[in-house]
């Protein structure tokens, strides 16, 4: 992949509206058929970021190019890229099919040509018999499949998605994640999508960019991000987890500030001000002093339990903070209750260091 | 509705049956007309009653002192409509509101649609602006109109300083279009950015991602999704510039009367009520089957 050029490639670009800096002096890769999520909490700048890539906004600076094309100062009808847009934006005053061949017909493409592509996409997108239909007359989904076809039916180089589940219940937005993912797979178009739903993120891309108040955080895969988070808001943003705050005592050691001393490799400074994270799902729970020997462990009181469906969620209070822990429910062994002296422990190695 | 799922209070009181619906909208309905009822009493007691006795004498004859006679009533009247007089008035007066609508159009459209992309403060003030003029009297507002365009008037002396000559536009049919536009410009703005204002604006994005110019995006979505504001707002000024009659008096010459001012001389110096009525008449049918076809027109594509 490092051969070729990338899809897009946006080196330095910054974005301000009058005094609000929306996005800060970004630089990003999405490679050729990636499915590339940028993911963030509300007014982080994802949506930003991919309104300039598809030419709805222009960067105050910096440069943004597609398949090795500078395109920063393009009007969007002459990029080739398309939009699904968060609402859908279907046009309400015609039908399924005029919606589909809204941008065919306005590249000229031949009546025949059209019909035929017009056909494909409404295939592709399982719609067959409902072209004479108006928007209004369409469930959400499909709604969304009408404007997942619109944008495909031209071929574009990227397809860009913005939050293209948000608007979706969730039992049909996890049926559509699996879709999309095999749509992309079908048509091998590069799709970089906005989501503020990191498990939406997580499920459907090969890499993930993480913004946070118009910065780039972390750039990864999935696994990547989640098993080692570059910072504190990234541990935090993606999944859940416990951050111990703790202070560099030695490369590979930090004192919480309870004084405990934890093994966990790090490359932050001497004395620098950490986060130990450790995920709800990588820590143990034990009646006091049961933890495995050679496992660091911290005593606690359990104060509450949640049944969760596929697991149980135990908070424990230990002396300065709460922490999680999520464990599959076992209906063989005995109960622990809420009061009880516990000890939460992890594999050595089971946790990450995160700096600010 | 079963017996069963009825809250106990109800259920003694009887079920829910088809007779009780039927009698529950029956209520609903009278109490409808209640509410509307003085405004029905209203427009029955001073407008049906007088537009009736208007068509009665549409069908009447002039006597020799000028009186409405009903000694054999036809449609004497109506057949004087077809002189070329009357035609002439009738063909000039639908010109001129076809061009004022048409100009309206062409200015308040480009407004309307920046207002909405103004913020919803600034929105505001200029909506106020569009209806400043409105604050003062319509009478008044035309005679500025007449000193304006008039020999000494700005218009005049600004032609005449840069050698034009004295530009005569008071007495004509373009100072009338020009009184019109003015007069009923903010007809056409306000329905017009009403209906824009609705249209997302995600749908122009869209339409330009999908490879559409500014201008396709505009007559393929834009103006497409904004017609039921530009029927209103073009009956609205079509409708009142057919009939007016105050600025053609003030703004317009002796050769340009219009329909207006011809019924009104029908009725008060020529003293024929009957073909002043028929006239009325006339005017209001135009007046239906334009808006009717408009509608017509538009409807299908909305």
């Amino acid at each position: 992949m490092t051969e070729r050029v990338p899809a897009v490639r946006i080196a330095g670009i910054t974005k301000r509206f009058g005094d609000v800096t929306a996005v800060d002096d970004i630089d990003l890769e999405i490679g050729d058929g990636e499915f590339f999520a940028l993911l963030g909490p509300s007014g982080c700048g994802k949506t930003t970021t991919l309104r300039m890539i598809a030419g709805l906004d222009f960067p105050t600076m910096g440069s943004l190019k597609i398949f090795g094309d500078e395109v920063g100062t393009l009007p969007p009808n002459k990029r080739p890229v398309n939009t699904v847009f968060q609402a859908y934006a279907l046009f309400p005053h015609m039908n399924v099919a005029d919606n589909i061949a809204f941008g065919l017909k306005m590249q000229k493409v031949d009546r025949l040509e059209r019909d035929r592509r017009v056909a494909e996409a409404v295939g592709l997108v399982q719609l067959g018999g409902m072209e004479g239909r108006r928007p209004n007359q369409l469930s959400g989904g499909q709604q969304q499949r009408v404007a997942l076809a619109r944008a495909l039916v031209n071929r574009p180089k990227v397809l860009l998605l913005d939050e293209p589940l948000g608007a979706l219940d969730l039992k049909l937005r996890q049926e559509m994640q699996l879709e999309l993912k095999a749509l992309q797979r079908e048509v091998g178009i590069t799709f970089v999508f906005v989501t503020h739903d990191q498990e939406e993120a997580l499920t459907m891309s090969d890499r993930i960019a993480v913004m946070h108040e118009g910065r780039l955080l972390q750039t990864g895969a999935p696994e990547d991000i989640y098993q080692r988070p570059s910072n504190r808001f990234v541990a935090d943003f993606i999944g859940r987890t416990n951050l111990l705050e703790g202070t560099v005592a030695s490369a590979g050691e930090v004192v919480l500030s309870n004084g405990m001393r934890v093994q966990a490799a790090s490359e932050h400074a001497f004395g620098a001000k950490v986060a130990v994270s450790l995920r709800p799902e990588q820590a143990f729970l034990h009646r006091r002093g049961g933890a495995p020997g050679g496992w660091p462990s911290i005593d606690g009181v359990l104060r509450e339990v949640t049944y969760v469906g596929n697991a149980l969620v135990h908070s424990v209070a230990v002396d300065w903070i709460t922490i999680e822990v999520r464990a599959p429910h076992r209906s063989t062994e005995t109960p622990l209750q809420v009061g009880d002296d516990v000890s939460v422990s992890w594999a050595p190695g089971g946790v990450t260091v995160v700096g600010d | 509705m079963t017996l069963a799922a009825a809250p106990p209070e109800e259920a003694a009181a009887g079920a829910a049956t088809p007779e009780f619906e039927r009698a529950a909208a029956r209520a609903e309905s009278r109490r409808g007309f209640l509410i509307a009822g003085p405004a029905y009493l209203y427009l029955v007691v001073f407008f049906a009653v007088p537009l009736g006795i208007v068509f009665a004498y549409s069908f009447a004859d002039r006597n020799r002192f000028g009186e409405a006679v009903f000694t054999d009533p036809g449609f004497d009247a109506y057949r004087r409509l077809a002189e070329p007089i009357v035609r002439d008035i009738l063909f000039r007066s639908l010109w001129l509101a076809l061009l004022t609508t048409g100009i309206c159009l062409l200015i308040g459209y480009p407004f309307s649609y920046f207002l909405t992309t103004r913020s919803p403060r600034a929105r505001n003030i200029l909506l106020v602006f569009v209806m400043i003029p409105f604050w003062s009297n319509f009478l008044v507002r035309n005679y500025a109109w007449r000193v304006i365009l008039g020999k000494d008037g700005i218009i005049s002396r600004i032609a005449d300083f840069l050698g034009l000559g004295e530009a005569e536009i008071l007495f004509t049919p373009s100072a009338v279009v020009l009184g019109l536009v003015y007069g009923f410009l903010p007809f056409m703005i306000l329905p017009l950015y009403a209906s824009i204002e609705r249209i997302e604006s995600s749908l122009i994005e869209a339409g330009r991602d999908l490879y559409a110019s500014g201008w396709q995006s505009f007559r393929r979505i834009l103006f497409p999704l904004s017609k039921p504001g530009v029927i209103a707002g073009s009956i609205l000024v079509f409708v009142p510039s057919l009939g007016a009659y105050v600025t053609p008096e003030i703004l317009g010459g002796a050769k340009t009367t219009l329909l207006g001012s011809y019924i009104v001389t029908q009725f008060l110096t020529a003293r024929n009520w009957p073909v002043g009525a028929s006239l009325s008449f006339v005017l209001m049918a135009v007046m239906l089957v334009a808006t009717i076809v408009y509608f017509r027109a538009g409807g299908r594509n909305l």
